[in-house]
């Protein structure tokens, strides 16, 4: 089977890679571009680990061939800092001991920006509707979602 | 999963062209459905032949009454689209509660409908509204579009191109989902007509979605919650499984059509 060239941009720089038909753009940005923030949970789309933004729009990378990427704009776990400085959902996980072991937060940080870009005030049941696809199996969610809107807050210009 | 034949055509002559010539190929749409199955090795096609690169599969039109979807829209994007929630809103209603965001935002109508997974929700839709599906080579009406679990009128080779719904002057979807996977374990979706009450039931049957010619009847006469009657449904017709039982399944018909009529009559 011959491979296909692929030509996208993921997280700001343009990127090109030769993948396999078989191979998933999670499997891809882990194994082929180093970028092992995504994580592989389920492997079929029920955990969010492989969460990232395709165009702005939250995918779980697991369930996308790298062929389906072709002319898109992706954005990683990698590329949600800004350089040195944390973005305010890693802060607010962070301050707010959003994780345990740690497996779903890279997900669950990208699922939280694509959802405080799309609507930067949510309600307790936006933010947990939204965040329906991300399993996390050690906190219960608490900690996660003083932390997603402790980060709505701060973005939106709101002190602590 | 196995390895295959990529193939991307800019047109549907390309698509069918790529179809006609593999050993055993497939259609790839969103993908959400495909992949696990590819994974599982449930399916192992010689070729994926991807529809993401034909432009006339997309966006949504409103002209006399009928909306028209193309069959690589995404469910976020009917879910969002200002022209679907004026139309026909318990359809943008329907489409923002199947599965989570990120299935929302590659599954497409055209997807979900030619796979009729018996637990799927648009087919509930495009059965209660009546709707028309377009293909490469025909129309075909939603009461002889599914025909059986995961069968319907499809030929080989035949690809979904567009779906057509007539507005309805009221309707509404009431789902109880499986709170992990948000798949119906029963939807009834109630439209009310000029010619009459259609309702279509997913997640519960066993040979995928139906209607229900006795609550048609009843609210055509009274579109009230008070005409759904109880032990309409037969349990022996229904779904079992470790989310729910034939008989749960049968009485939740009931339950789910008093909700959306009470819906769509307010």
């Amino acid at each position: 089977m011959s491979k296909t060239h692929v030509t996208c941009t993921v997280n700001g720089e343009e990127t090109e890679f030769l993948c396999d038909s078989n191979q998933t753009v999670l499997d891809v940005l882990r194994e082929d571009l180093g970028l092992t923030g995504s994580k592989e949970g389920c492997g079929s789309g029920d955990c969010g680990a492989c969460s990232v933004l395709v165009d702005g729009r939250l995918v779980c990378s697991c369930l996308m061939f790298g062929s389906e990427a072709e002319g898109t704009s992706i954005t990683t776990i990698e590329g949600i800092a800004d350089g040195e400085n944390l973005h305010p959902v890693q802060s607010q996980f962070l301050k707010h001991a959003a994780l345990q072991c740690g497996f779903c937060t890279p997900g669950l940080i990208v699922a939280t920006k694509a959802l405080l870009d799309a609507n930067p005030s949510p309600t307790d049941e936006e933010a947990r509707y939204w965040l329906a696809g991300n399993l996390c199996r050690c906190t219960g969610y608490d900690k996660i979602m003083n932390a997603v809107h402790a980060a709505a807050a701060e973005l939106r210009g709101e002190s602590a | 999963m196995q390895s295959f034949n990529y193939v991307k055509p800019a047109s549907l002559a390309d698509a069918a062209a790529a179809l006609s010539g593999a050993d055993d190929g497939t259609v790839l749409a969103g993908g959400q459905t495909l992949l696990p199955t590819m994974k599982a090795r449930l399916a192992a096609p010689s070729d994926v032949v991807d529809l993401g690169g034909i432009a006339e599969l997309k966006g949504i039109s409103v002209s006399g009454g009928t909306v028209t979807i193309g069959a690589m829209t995404r469910h976020a994007d009917v879910a969002g689209s200002a022209d679907v929630k004026g139309a026909i809103p318990a359809l943008a209603a329907l489409a923002g509660g199947i599965g989570d965001q990120a299935v929302r935002n590659r599954g497409t109508m055209g997807g979900s409908v030619a796979n009729n997974d018996p637990a799927a929700d648009y087919p509930a839709a495009v059965l209660g509204l009546g709707a028309t599906v377009k293909t490469t080579s025909r129309e075909i009406a939603a009461d002889d579009f599914f025909t059986g679990m995961f069968e319907t009128a499809l030929a080989e080779g035949e690809i979904v191109t567009s779906i057509s719904f007539p507005q309805p002057e009221k309707a509404a979807y009431a789902k109880f989902p499986n709170p992990a996977s948000r798949y119906a374990m029963v939807g009834v979706f109630v439209a009310k007509t000029a010619s009459g009450v259609r309702v279509a039931v997913t997640g519960a049957g066993n040979g995928g979605v139906f209607r229900v010619p006795a609550y048609e009847a009843a609210l055509s006469a009274n579109f009230s919650p008070d005409a759904i009657a109880d032990g309409v449904v037969s349990a022996a017709d229904m779904n079992s499984d470790l989310h729910a039982d034939a008989e749960y399944r049968a009485h939740l018909v009931g339950v789910m059509a008093r909700r959306a009529v009470a819906a769509a009559a307010g």
